[in-house]
């Protein structure tokens, strides 16, 4: 009998099969009679208003339904609350169509509906509209002074907290670098671009199918703003073709289609270019500055970091970049600050290690010019700082591995042949350059609610309204179930992205493994005892004595510890029910282990590139990322979020740029042949280790969640690989070709 | 400063094509059509035909999730006109699988876990059919130029080289 | 994309004479860049002659010693093709640096001569741009101008040629076969593109009513001593920041022809013959070749974002040449 325990074990994804024959159908692939299609126009202006909005010529062609536009859409929620999400920030969420005032390039400014999609594509470019510009401001770098301390409101977020004096330190100290490093914009670009289909059903209410991190954000955000009952409205998602944080928040394409199933009481889809990809959340631009010092063994004295970012005018996003530089390294002087600094842009949005990524990467690239200013391996002024404890809460880790990841890593890696000199070692015409960065990321669980159900056939239906955004969250959910239960896992089954399941969190920050993870296992746990009661009532039952604690449930038995043949099959006792077992039930952080100890995955990153020193060009050959992410529980789907988040870091390093002609306010190379992700050619060698972690405090199931450490310290190692290969100190993101010829 | 500015567009609504007859040949059934000639090939099969197996991940021929076998080549669905095709023989993702078992190269795509979101993979998978038909790839480098066509923003890139690979066993 | 009709001539003469009787035809082969400016709302048609399927698609013997390529050869069948991998591997290898296999696969060499530029500003409509909408303004200038021209370039657009396959054959001399209503003609290759001066509406020197029927390429492959340089933001799928076709004939080390033409830095491939000759009779050394690539490049002026080009042209000529002659 082959053995229940899938946890921890490379089990395929159960979605695998629907994935690679066509059969999953994402947000706009369902088909339903009467269906139209809209078509969104976004403004070719950053700043002013709409004066002109003439409809008349695009309602001509036979076939457009009609025309939504600031003019016409009818009065909606008031207030602000209505139109605030899950994942909203402090200030005032952009309502669409709302009014003729332009806040950033390629708002959307009407939708066009038609009954196929050419039609209101071409209908979409005979509206005649006329604006009255302001003149816009979207450089970051011109406009620090008008920066502003970042306020708090959005969850999870938590201002930089300082400590000790680190300026006194720091002009004490016997060793010391300063520097400036920025990156710019991305965006998330997923492959499924942003779609909605309202589906308009009998008696008005709506079957909405949304490209969202959380059916549940979009189902409170639907019946919000336009004034509907829960009952109303169902929200679906059962796959989603990517979304890395693009989804968290409820996009306008959204907006547009509800808005218009329900004013003309028929289903529409609607669904973004590529290039309106482009017109919404990012991360956000950033500048920072970085001043660190230390003793001449390399003993940190202090670390002063200081970020700008940019938002909107009408929202403040913030990330958490800058407290990052308190936590990773054991340092009594620490000084952090994160400033706003207000864009004629749409608001950024979370994109995968929101702020982690940023701040660690110019903190990893100061820690790697302190090495060189202290003539002492990087790795090595990483191991003598170790921070034994989190210094900015004054907690102890629940768990951290960091130490095996240098080490595991250093040795996987070779990093011992390293020559410490720049530009020493070579291939041909190419120079190479071996670079690292540590990583850390939080470790977070939120309140979750599943439902089992148990039926005579032996069948396990799991459910939850969590999101599988390519995460592996119904893979793993599958197993998890399956081996509480001692179930087959073909006889289980994991159903999620609906809003009339039980409620998940946001899929997001890392936590849907362990927040859906603990909701499920408590859930099939409830099943368990019930089946437990039920085994018991059997005649003659060897588990007549028996306690929870008593007996295990696996290979579809419930199976006395003591006596591995006391056992009753789970199958002999739901088909003698002949009912439904079904079970509701939820999971929450501990809260006094929370406030107790600190929850961090860690890693390490070591890189090598290749650079053509006359052409510039730079390929990453090699990565070696180890992760400390507590236990894995699907080695398999685990190893593909770091091989991912790795390609994500490789591309944060050298590639995407989401940039801004400030003349015109507007992301110009706005699509996917001059907006560069890697393709498969730029991607070589990547090898991941995961090091033991064991971790009893975190959370019943000891896991951290991956989505998100693996990307962190790659682009800092990069960064630091291309010096070391060219001795030159790149502080921007992207380096490109072009920075690597120019730099002295 | 203030300036007024005006979209330049043709703003007079030309008439419509009237549709036209298109045969499409795709997995082995036919299918008779009207479609307006501007209607794509990506579009008529997800959007008049139901085979929303083929993705459209940009529209604009640069991300190859729409790759479909156009009379066993791998082209492009979102670059060509459903009109243009008329008469010619389609596969698409949905066409691969032999009734439950799975094409090789869907299987080794499940195995070697090469997608995670799985939005790219109908195109992967169909380019890849085209790449080994090609008969090009010779060495893992080979395989990765000749998939460049097709992104992976989840980034499985190396799980999408093992898979074919292990179809290829190596060369083709 | 606004509406078109559409016919499927069956042999030229027929589809010449459906695209000079409709208003605002245009020719489709491939489609790979037509569809997408159409999306784009750049370019309008209101008629598209379907010529795919005209028996243009052979390579042949052009009886001078050199290939004929039919127009609607795709480019995937040119680059693969076993003649043109022996006598023209430069051209095969410029073709495969472009692009994708699925849109090789597409594309036709006819069309691929009429790929139009990937200036941001010339694809997105909100934006003035004098190639789109000429007498609006070149936004590139002061804008956003990476990957704009170096060399040849005019105060109405700084845009640049997209091709590779086209920066191969302006080194391989070849000539662009065209007819129309009117009759034949042949165009060197070096006159069949322009530089953008007061018209930067106009990419070429084709007549609105002329189809390209096939490209000559003239005897002289250059097979042994050749080199495809591609220069991009990524390993591949990526547009030229500069490109370099090099093309030797060699007697021992010494340089009997040379040619070098560029991609990415000007409206059109780019050549620069009297400095090609400047290096025939000379050793091939890396001096010398630094020496042409400074004649090549002397003219060059750069913009607020693109500099970098003039610097890495230079570099990537001497590159290009010592590979081909095998220098390296």
């Amino acid at each position: 009998m082959s053995s229940t325990n899938y946890v921890g074990k490379p089990v395929s994804r159960v979605d695998g099969y629907a994935k690679v024959t066509g059969q999953a159908r994402y947000a706009v692939e369902h088909h339903v009679p009467n269906l139209l299609y809209g078509f969104i126009v976004n403004s070719a202006i950053a700043k002013g208003s709409v004066t002109t909005l003439d409809t008349s010529e695009a309602l001509k062609v036979p076939g457009v339904v009609q025309v939504f536009t600031h003019k016409n859409t009818p009065s909606l929620a008031w207030f602000d609350r209505s139109y605030k999400d899950q994942d909203s920030v402090p200030g005032s969420p952009f309502r669409p169509l709302h009014s003729e005032k332009i806040r950033f390039s390629m708002q959307p400014i009407a939708l066009v509906v038609a009954e196929t999609f050419e039609l209101a594509r071409y209908a979409s470019t005979l509206l005649k509209i006329e604006y009255k510009e302001e003149s816009s401001s979207t450089n970051l770098s011109e406009s620090l002074p008008q920066a502003h301390e970042a306020p708090k409101g959005k969850e999870g977020y938590m201002p930089p907290k300082s400590r000790g004096h680190a300026k006194k330190a720091f002009s004490a100290a016997p060793v010391k670098i300063q520097a400036e490093y920025i990156h710019g914009a991305e965006h998330h670009n997923p492959m499924e671009m942003h779609g909605s289909m309202a589906i308009y059903e009998k008696g008005g209410k709506l079957l909405v199918y949304d490209k969202t991190q959380g059916v549940a954000n979009t189902q409170e955000y639907v019946k919000k703003v336009f004034g509907l009952s829960k009952d109303d409205v169902r929200v679906l998602s059962p796959y989603v073709g990517g979304a890395f944080g693009s989804g968290l928040r409820p996009q306008y394409q959204l907006f547009m289609a509800v808005l218009a199933a329900l004013e003309l009481k028929q289903s529409v889809k609607v669904s973004l270019t590529r290039q309106q990809m482009f017109s919404f959340g990012h991360r956000p631009k950033s500048l920072q500055r970085l001043a660190l010092s230390a003793a001449s063994d390399g003993t940190l004295q202090s670390i002063e970091h200081t970020c700008y970012s940019e938002t909107s005018r009408f929202e403040d996003y913030t990330e958490v970049v800058v407290n990052w530089s308190g936590l990773l390294y054991q340092c009594a002087n620490v000084e952090l600050d994160y400033q706003l600094v207000k864009l004629d842009v749409y608001t950024p949005i979370d994109m995968r290690a929101p702020g982690a990524v940023t701040g660690i990467y110019a903190l990893e690239c100061a820690m790697d010019e302190l090495a060189v200013a202290l003539n002492i391996d990087p790795l090595d002024l990483r191991l003598r700082n170790y921070a034994p404890e989190d210094q900015n809460e004054k907690k102890p880790f629940s768990s951290k591995e960091l130490r095996a990841c240098y080490l595991q890593g250093a040795e996987k890696f070779g990093w011992n042949k390293r020559n410490k000199e720049p530009r020493s070692m070579r291939e041909g015409n190419q120079l190479v350059g071996w670079g690292m960065a540590s990583a850390s990321w939080d470790a977070q669980q939120q309140k979750c609610a599943a439902k089992a159900l148990l039926t005579p056939d032996g069948k396990l239906t799991v459910s939850s309204g969590t999101a599988d955004i390519g995460t592996g969250t119904y893979t793993i959910m599958t197993q998890i179930a399956a081996e509480t239960l001692g179930l087959p896992i073909e006889q289980v089954e994991f159903k999620l992205g609906d809003s009339s399941l039980p409620e998940a969190p946001l899929e997001g920050g890392s936590w849907t493994a362990v927040s859906v993870g603990s909701a499920v296992k408590a859930t099939c746990e409830e099943v368990g005892q019930k089946l437990l009661k039920l085994a018991k009532k059997k005649k003659d039952s060897p588990l007549a004595n028996a306690g929870a604690e008593d007996v295990v449930f696996e290979n579809g038995y419930i199976i006395l510890k003591k006596d591995p043949a006391a056992a009753v099959s789970i199958l002999d006792i739901i088909r003698d029910e002949r009912e439904d077992i079904e079970v509701e039930s939820a999971a929450m952080p501990g809260m006094i282990d929370k406030l107790k100890y600190s929850f961090h995955s860690h890693s390490a990153v070591f890189a090598e590139v290749k650079v053509d020193e006359d052409l510039g060009t730079i390929h990453v050959t090699r990565v070696v990322s180890a992760i400390a992410g507590g236990r894995v529980l699907n080695p398999k789907t685990a190893r593909s979020q770091i091989l991912g988040a790795v390609v994500w870091g490789i591309s944060m390093a050298l590639q995407e740029d989401s940039v801004i002609d400030h003349n015109f306010g507007r992301f110009m190379n706005h699509n996917y042949a001059e907006y560069h992700v890697p393709v498969n050619a730029d991607i070589q060698n990547i090898e991941v280790i995961f090091v033991e972690e064991e971790d009893d405090i975190i959370n019943p199931l000891g896991a951290k969640g991956l989505g998100e450490i693996g990307i962190v310290g790659v682009a800092g190692a990069i960064a630091n690989a291309v010096y070391h290969a060219t001795g030159k100190r790149i502080r921007k993101l992207p380096i490109q070709l072009d920075n690597v010829l120019s730099e002295p | 400063m203030s300036n007024t500015v005006q979209e330049k567009t043709t703003l007079a609504a030309q008439p419509l094509a009237e549709p036209l007859p298109v045969h499409l040949r795709i997995n082995g059934e036919d299918h008779r059509l009207q479609l307006r000639p501007w209607v794509s090939l990506l579009d008529a099969l997800r959007e008049y035909i139901g085979y929303t197996g083929t993705k459209k991940g940009c529209d604009h021929g640069q991300c190859g999730a729409c790759t479909v076998l156009v009379d066993g080549v791998r082209i492009n669905a979102c670059m060509t006109l459903a009109v243009m095709r008329d008469g010619q023989e389609i596969t698409t993702i949905e066409g691969l699988a032999n009734g439950d078992k799975l094409h090789p190269l869907q299987a080794a795509f499940v195995e070697h876990d090469a997608f995670q979101c799985g939005y790219c993979t109908p195109g992967q998978i169909c380019s890849a059919v085209g790449l080994i038909k090609e008969g090009r790839a010779k060495t893992r480098d080979d395989i990765r130029e000749l998939m460049s066509g097709n992104i992976c923003r989840c980034g499985a890139y190396t799980n999408i080289v093992d898979a074919i690979e292990s179809v290829t066993g190596g060369t083709i | 994309m606004n509406p078109f009709t559409y016919s499927r001539p069956t042999d030229v003469p027929a589809a010449v004479q459906d695209v000079a009787t409709h208003a605002e035809a245009k020719f489709i082969a491939g489609g790979t860049n037509l569809l997408d400016l159409m999306k784009e709302n750049v370019m309008k048609p209101h008629h598209l002659v379907d010529i795919s399927r005209l028996a243009l698609n052979k390579i042949e013997e052009n009886g001078k010693g050199g290939l004929r390529l039919g127009a609607l050869v795709t480019n995937a069948a040119t680059a693969y093709h076993p003649e043109v991998e022996k006598r023209y591997p430069l051209l095969s290898k410029a073709i495969l640096a472009g692009a994708s296999p699925q849109l090789r696969n597409m594309a036709t060499d006819g069309g691929n001569l009429l790929q139009r530029t990937r200036c941001y500003y010339f694809y997105d409509v909100a934006t003035p741009c004098n190639k789109r909408e000429p007498g609006s303004g070149c936004s590139a200038i002061k804008g956003y101008n990476r990957i704009h021209a170096i060399l040849g370039a005019s105060e109405q657009c700084i845009a640049t040629h997209p091709s590779d396959m086209c920066i191969a054959l302006a080194a391989l001399n070849a000539t662009v076969l065209v007819t129309s209503k009117r009759g034949d003609r042949s165009i060197p290759f070096a006159e069949f593109h322009r530089l953008p001066g007061d018209t930067p509406q106009l990419d070429n020197t084709l007549e609105p009513d002329e189809i390209i029927t096939a490209i000559d390429l003239p005897e002289k492959g250059f097979a042994e001593n050749h080199t495809y340089l591609k220069i991009r933001d990524r390993a591949s799928y990526a547009f030229a920041l500069v490109s370099v076709a090099a093309a030797l004939e060699l007697e021992g080390n010494t340089i009997r022809e040379a040619r070098i033409a560029l991609g990415g830095v000007a409206h059109k491939p780019w050549r620069n013959e009297a400095a090609e000759a400047s290096l025939a009779g000379k050793p091939a050394t890396k001096e010398n070749f630094q020496q042409v690539a400074g004649m090549i490049i002397s003219g060059a002026k750069g913009y607020e974002h693109n500099q970098f080009k003039i610097e890495l042209a230079k570099r990537a000529i001497v590159r290009a040449l010592s590979q081909a002659a095998k220098l390296i």
